[in-house]
Order: structure tokens, then sequence, then C-alpha cells
């Protein structure tokens, strides 16, 4: 039995093995825009170590068990009763649990983070979804209202969300931060622009016919340029 | 448990060419059946119709003939009464209501003798059983269909040959028709040949609400489909039909509202038939803890959708009432509160999820320990683990909605409910690879679906580990990352398993053996397509690729294209499989009663089974699966007497 083990093992490792290299080789997410983003990728490769042990795990143990006690069709041989195991059953109850606790706490502190107002007063921008296209506007800079999004760098933005009609949703794939703009309530979200660009506001939530288009451009520009651009005139 | 049975050990008893009175023209047209629903089917819609005109009349209400109401009213509420009245599936009752002589024992409609009794209000389970099945795989393949022609505008970016409608309703029907009309039914199908069999009992515990909770499922799938006639189009809202887009979105949204009425009076029907029936018509010796797992597993299930089913049946009805009554449950302009729409559709549709999973639990449970020859692990703890996950599923609803602008605080007990479910459903994958350990593996068809299934689910389940942590699923939720989670927990997860059962009961159903190579073909080919098809999807919901879209960014088109192609292999791939079922049936070799040699009770009868199943009511003296233990026996049956085999 003590090479079957050794058997098991190495089935194990090679897929997990092939998983690693899945995960590390394709770039899965994008390109992090801002300080949430970071934080979720965190829990994001925490989650993707566990999930590749767990998966690697089972395969590796029904790879393993039909290479070695696959019979032919005809055998009509019963195998041993074995009904269970007490200290494996509450082992593979209670590590699992471990598990899923320890990234719940890991995703509750992130998402702490997440939705924490930092030291400075926020740049208020409120969105306001309507079939099919944003509208950005700027309550500090006499409610400059735009088709476009416009962030300073290193300065916390807080998204006021609504809508005008149906449901939208806000997101800007590079921030990782996502919101839905509901008629008749406000929601709102933190991002913190930390990488100069040009990104997409996408809408993600099906609002209708024009729901795939409706996306609009966001930028995140030094705060000397977004100065000059939120004090120019309205567009 | 039951003494039921023993009123009726030969069906001769009860001579079933009993002759009414009149002419086969007069029974063709006037006898319950579809010559008399061809009729009263649009009886009915005229007098739904009328009604309405007249009621408008009479308050003055204009315009008087307003085809929207009247085809709400007279197509999707009187027509269907109309089809079930002239089908036949009230008769008895009606005959019952009104003091007309009624025969309790008058077993003429139960049973099948040839292809016509499937055409019929039949009360035989096994008969309802493969009704079932059989509608339900027609559904699977016009969802297929749909599946496949939106993949082929998202071959590229842009729109290619659909219009934006057209694209939202085939996106929203395939949904509707492979969760309402294939996945929940056909799981129903297969339980309702088997559980009875299981349990040792000669049928369901209600026949006749049996045989009416069957043709309550093809209304609601005509009526989904009925959408894409309608002005404006199918309804286009997602089968999650948010309001208050489904609100104002064209009247092809009534056909949603109202066809899930149809098909949730079905499930909450049958889930009561189940109860029922394995509450009160178990064997004598069949103790809960004697239980095959697929009982308990349509147990747990058949209590998810009485609890839950209603509140999707609310929904829509407020959905519904906000249109046509102009009420503003979900109107903010009306004080009416849009996020309470998804509160309690997914009060219903999460543990949906597991209605659509649990059975297939115990399919899978019922194969591996089978196929493996060995008891299945941890048997009590299996079962517990389905109770687990049936009341913590009524727990985590919201993680749905951790971005629709809920209450904050919500946010963090819904995740770790929805974390904790992992603990069970971990249990239950553990469980059965450690069933497979030391066994004398048989790698047939349903085995291969089974293994296939626990692979499929893991990635399934563990995806969902991301999406219940919130700051992930902040940036991933309505993104190809869940179109890949719900087709790996729902394809990879529910239609494997089904594809399991309906391989591994295929001999009982029809007495005849499937072709295994062309099975072992078939599980081959859609495994590979399966996640070349949805695999892919998960780095491109990452990437920023939205779900319910026409039209994408230029940089995803490729994988695009790779992700079409792949989806036409996986519906070839179901090719093989209804070649194989239908040569199969026709033309198979004549299976024996336990080609399995299975302990369960479904295979000590002769396949077919006999037309009340069991000539004796077995004793039940064991486990279900004590495959390796000396002389265990699950059950005792008095001697089968095949002469009386009325079933061919």
């Amino acid at each position: 039995m003590r090479k079957g083990i050794v058997q098991l093992v190495a089935i194990g490792l090679v897929v997990a093995g092939i998983l690693i290299a899945v995960a590390l080789v394709f770039k899965w997410l994008p390109t992090s825009a801002s300080e949430q983003f970071d934080r979720i990728q965190a829990v994001y490769w925490f989650a993707t170590a566990i999930a590749i042990g767990i998966f690697s795990l089972v395969t590796a143990v029904i790879v393993f068990s039909v290479w070695k006690w696959r019979v032919p069709r005809d055998d009509d041989a019963d195998g041993p009763p074995i009904h269970g195991n007490t200290g494996l059953e509450i082992a593979w109850t209670a590590v699992p649990a471990l598990l899923v606790i320890a990234i719940g706490i890991f995703s509750a502190v992130v998402l702490a983070k997440n939705g924490e107002a930092g030291p400075k007063p926020p740049l208020q921008v409120s969105v306001i979804g309507q079939q099919f296209a944003w509208k950005f506007v700027y309550p500090a800079y006499g409610n400059k209202t735009t088709g476009e999004l416009v962030l300073p760098i290193h300065r916390q933005a807080k998204f006021t969300l609504t809508s005008v009609d149906v449901i939208h949703s806000f997101w800007v794939p590079n921030f990782g931060q996502k919101m839905d703009a509901v008629p008749g309530i406000k929601t709102s979200i933190y991002v913190t622009p930390t990488r100069l660009g040009n990104y997409q506001v996408v809408c993600a939530e099906l609002c209708g016919l024009g729901h795939a288009t409706m996306r609009a451009k966001a930028s995140v520009v030094s705060e000397a340029q977004f100065e000059k651009w939120a004090k120019g005139k309205s567009a | 448990m039951t003494t039921a049975a023993h009123e009726h050990t030969t069906p001769e008893l009860y001579p079933t060419d009993y002759e009414p009175p009149h002419g086969p023209t007069w029974r063709l047209f006037f006898g319950p059946g579809l010559g008399r629903a061809l009729w009263m089917t649009p009886l009915f819609f005229c007098l739904g119709g009328l009604l309405v005109v007249a009621l408008r009349f009479w308050w003055g209400w204009g315009p008087v003939w307003d085809w929207t109401v009247i085809y709400t009213v007279g197509g999707m509420i009187a027509a269907p009464v109309g089809f079930l009245s002239g089908i036949g599936a009230f008769d008895y009752w009606l005959h019952y209501i009104s003091g007309r002589p009624t025969r309790p024992e008058d077993h003429s409609g139960h049973g099948a003798t040839s292809w016509k009794g499937y055409f019929r209000v039949n009360t035989d389970h096994k008969v309802i059983g493969i009704q079932y099945l059989c509608t339900t795989f027609v559904f699977f393949v016009i969802g297929g269909f749909m599946a496949m022609l939106f993949r082929a505008e998202l071959a590229q970016p842009g729109l290619q040959f659909l219009d934006s409608q057209s694209f939202n309703g085939l996106v929203s029907v395939h949904a509707t028709l492979m969760i309402f009309l294939f996945i929940i039914p056909a799981f129903a199908g297969i339980a309702n040949f088997v559980v009875p069999l299981m349990l040792g009992a000669p049928d369901m515990a209600f026949p006749r609400l049996n045989a009416l909770s069957y043709w309550l499922l093809p209304i609601a799938g005509v009526m989904f489909l009925a959408s894409f006639i309608s002005p404006g189009g199918a309804f286009g809202a997602g089968w999650t039909g948010y309001a208050p887009l489904s609100v104002d979105g064209p009247v092809g949204n009534v056909f949603f509202n109202m066809g899930v009425q149809w098909a949730g009076a079905s499930s909450v029907m049958t889930a009561l038939n189940f109860l029922v029936t394995i509450i009160t018509m178990r064997a004598p010796g069949m103790t809960f803890w004697r239980m095959p797992l697929l009982v308990w597993a349509n147990f747990t299930t058949s209590l998810l959708v009485v609890i839950a089913t209603p509140f999707i049946a609310g929904s829509q009805f407020f959905v519904f009432f906000d249109r046509m009554l102009h009420t503003s449950f979900f109107t903010p302009a009306g004080g009416g509160y849009v996020l309470g729409y998804q509160h309690i559709f997914w009060f219903y549709s999460h543990p949906a999820v597991y209605i659509m999973m649990l059975p297939g639990f115990g399919i899978v449970s019922e194969v591996i320990s089978t196929m493996a020859r060995k008891p299945i692990f941890g048997y009590r703890l299996m079962a517990l683990s389905l109770m687990g996950i049936l009341i913590l599923g009524f727990s985590v609803w919201a993680h749905h909605m951790f971005v629709a602008g809920m209450a904050n605080w919500l946010r963090v007990p819904m995740m770790i409910t929805t974390l904790l479910i992992a603990v069970p459903t971990g249990i239950k994958v553990f469980s059965w690879i450690a069933t497979l350990w030391r066994g004398r593996i048989h790698l047939t068809t349903p085995m291969l679906f089974a293994l296939g299934f626990v692979t499929m689910f893991t990635i399934g389940g563990l995806s969902g580990i991301y999406l219940g942590a919130v700051p992930i699923d902040i940036h991933a939720s309505d993104t190809y990352f869940i179109v890949a989670h719900i087709h790996y927990v729902l394809f990879g997860g529910s239609v494997f398993t089904i594809f399991a059962g309906v391989y591994y009961w295929f001999p009982k159903m029809t007495g005849r053996m499937y072709d295994e190579r062309l099975g072992k073909a078939h599980f081959w080919l859609t495994f590979v397509s399966f996640n070349a098809t949805f695999f892919p999807m998960h780095y491109l919901g990452l990437r920023g690729m939205n779900r319910r879209v026409f039209d994408y960014p230029a940089a995803f088109g490729d994988l695009n294209f790779f992700i079409t192609i792949s989806s036409f292999v996986l519906g070839a791939s179901a090719v093989i499989f209804f070649y194989n079922m239908i040569m199969s049936w026709a033309h198979g070799p004549i299976a024996d009663g336990n080609p399995w040699k299975a302990h369960t009770l479904e295979w000590q009868v002769t396949s077919p089974p006999p037309i009340f199943n069991f000539d004796e009511i077995p004793q039940v003296v064991g486990g279900p699966y004590e495959y390796g233990v000396p002389g265990a026996r699950h059950a005792v049956l008095a001697p089968a007497r095949e002469a009386e085999q009325v079933h061919a």
C-alpha cells in the first residue's frame, strides 16, 4: 500500500503542477488600476491556492482508483464492505470548514477596507444610469456633468449611483469594483485609482436592447490635469 | 407501513375493456383524450376572452377589445384549463364533486400496453416517469438549439444575423427552458419512475395528482416558446426577469410570468406527492435509515420545492400585476421597492439550484455504490448532509445580490452561510471518492457520467467559493465567470447526473440494454467539448466580458470563436445520445431484471416492472448498499410470477 500512496501523491502533484501552470501562465485578471482591486486580487489568489489543492486531491483519488481497481465487465466480486470511518469523516468536515472560514475572514476584512472612507474627504461623483448611457456629475465642480469619467490618480473617489429607468450596473473591470444603479435608491462604492490610463465603464446588468453598447470612457489622470479638466466648461 | 397494495394484486380483476355506451367517434371527441382537448382548448380561450370583453364593456373601459388582456386571460389562464379538462385530468374529481358514479379501483387509466398509453392521462408512475423524460428531452433539444443559435451570433463581435431583441429573447428562453422544462422535471421523471419502486410501493400516493402534474408541464413549455410570436418578441429580461425591466419590456414577459406559474404548480404537486409517498408508503422494514440515498435526495428536494416555489410564483404575480393592473410593487414612482423583487425571486431561485442538484446527488450515490461494488461511504452523514444543504440553502439567497445595492450589513452573514454550504457539499464529494477506494470499479457509461460529474461539479463548487467571497464576487458577478460557474454546476453537475440516471435505469425502464460503445463515445465527446465550451468563459469573465451581451470588445473575439465551435461539438454529442436511446429502445438486446446486480428494490423485479410493481409487498430487512457483506440482503420478495406480466 505504501507504493500506492506514493503513486497517488505523484498523480496529485502532477495535477497540481498543471493547474498552477494554467493559473500563472495566463493572465486571468485585468491589470489592477485601483487600491481596492489590489486587495480583491489578494483574496482571489488565496482562494485559487485552496481550489487547486482541493481539485488536485479529488482528481488524484478518482484517477488513481480507476487505474488501480478497475475490473473487467464480467467480474462478479464485490469490494470490501467499508461503511465509513468516523475519523476521516470528521476530518473532511472540519478541514473544509476551517478553510472556508479563513476565506470568509479574509474576504470580510477586504470588504471592510474597500468600503472605508480614507482620511481625506473623497472626490464625490454622482453616477446616473439611463438606457443606454452613463452620466457623471461632479458636485464639487459646479455640478459639472459629462458622459465620460475622469478621475485624479491616488485620490479616493466616492461614487453615488442611481438610475432613472431600470437597473444598471457600474463596472470598470480594471478597478475591480462594481455596484448596481437602482431606480429609487442611492448606492455607493469607493475607488482609489492607482494607475494612469484609459479604461472602460461597462454596464454589467441586463438593461434592455442596448445593454451591450452601454459603455463609457474612464480615464485616470494626474491631479493637475484633473483640476484643469474639472474647471473647464461642462461638456 | 402500507397495505394499499394488497387491494390490487392482479390487474385482471379490473376489466380494462369497459365500453362506454357510445361509439368510437363519440369517444374520440367526447371521451377524455387529445381529441377532446382539441376543441376544449380553443373553447376555453374564447370563453376567457369573452369574459374580458364583457367585463370591459360592462365597466366602460376602452378599448373593449384589448388583445393584450384577451390573450393573457384567454390564452394563459383559460385555455390551459380547457386543455387539462379536455385531456381528462379532472374527470375523476369532477365526477366525484358532481355526485356521478366513480370507481376508485378503476385502473383503466393505469399503465400502457402500446405507445398510445403515453399520450393520455395515465396514472401509472412508470408511464408518467417516461412521459416526463421524453417531454423534457424534447425541450432540452429546443433549448440546446437556441444556445447554438446565439453562440453562432457570438462567434464574432458586433451583430451578425440576430437583432438585439431576438438575442435577449433567445438567451432568456434558453435558460428558462433548460431550468423549468428540462433539469427540474427530468429529475422529477427519473424519481417518478424509480422512487415508488425503491420504496416497495405499488405507485405514488396520489396517482391522479401525479398525472395532472405531468400535463401541466407541456403547457408551461408551449407558453415560453409562444412568447416568440407575441408582439415585441420573446421575454428578454433574462430568466431572472428583474423588475423594472420585465415590467416595462414587451408583453413577451407576461408569457414568462404565467408560464412559471404552470411549471411551478407542476413542481409543487409532484413534490407533495413525493413527500406523502416517501413518508407513508415505505414497505415494511424500510426505515428512514434504510432508504436508498436517491429517496433521501428526493425527500429533501421535495421539501425545498414545497417551501420555496410559492416565492417565485409570488414574485412573478407581482410583476404581472404591476404591468396589467398598474400596481407598483416594484415601481419606485408609485412607492415600490425595486430590490424587493430580487429578494423574493432569489428566496426561491437559490434553493432552486439545490432543487436542480440534490436529485443528481442521489443518482450519483446509487451509480457509484453499485458500480464500485461497495457500500456508500458514510451513509448517514450523506443523508444528513442533504439535510444540511436543505437548511443552509434557505439562508444564502442574498449572495446573488452582493452588488445589487441591498443593505450592506447583509453581505458578510450571507457570505458565511454561502461558504459553509461548501462543507456538506464537500462531505458528499469526499464520500463518493472514498466509496471508489479499493472498490471493484466497473467503468460503464453511467459510472463515467457519475465520475465526470464529481470532477466537473467540484470545479463548479470551487468557482462557487470564489463567488461566495464578496470581494471577488464584486468583480466577477454579472460576467462570463458566472456563466461558466452555472454551467459547471448545472451542465457538468445536473445534466451529467441526468445522463448517468437515464443510462443506469434505461434497462429497467425499457427492458432493453443501450449500446455501451455509443454511450462511452457520448460521454467522452460531451466531457471534452463541455470543458472546451465553458472553461474559457471563466477567463473571459474575469478579464471583463459582461454577460447577456451580443457585442463585446474585439480582443475577446478569438476565444469566443473557439467557444462557439466547441458548443457546436457539444450539440453534436447529444446526437449520439439520442441515436443510442432510440435505437436501443427499439432494437437493443433484452436486459434481465438486474443487469448491474444492484441491491435496491427496483432491480429485484422484472424489466420493465409489472404493472403494480410487486406481486407481494416486499419485506425490507437491511440497508440498500450492503455490497461485500456476506449474506446481507436489502429485502425479501415473494417469488415473481412472470406469467402475470402485463407490460410487454
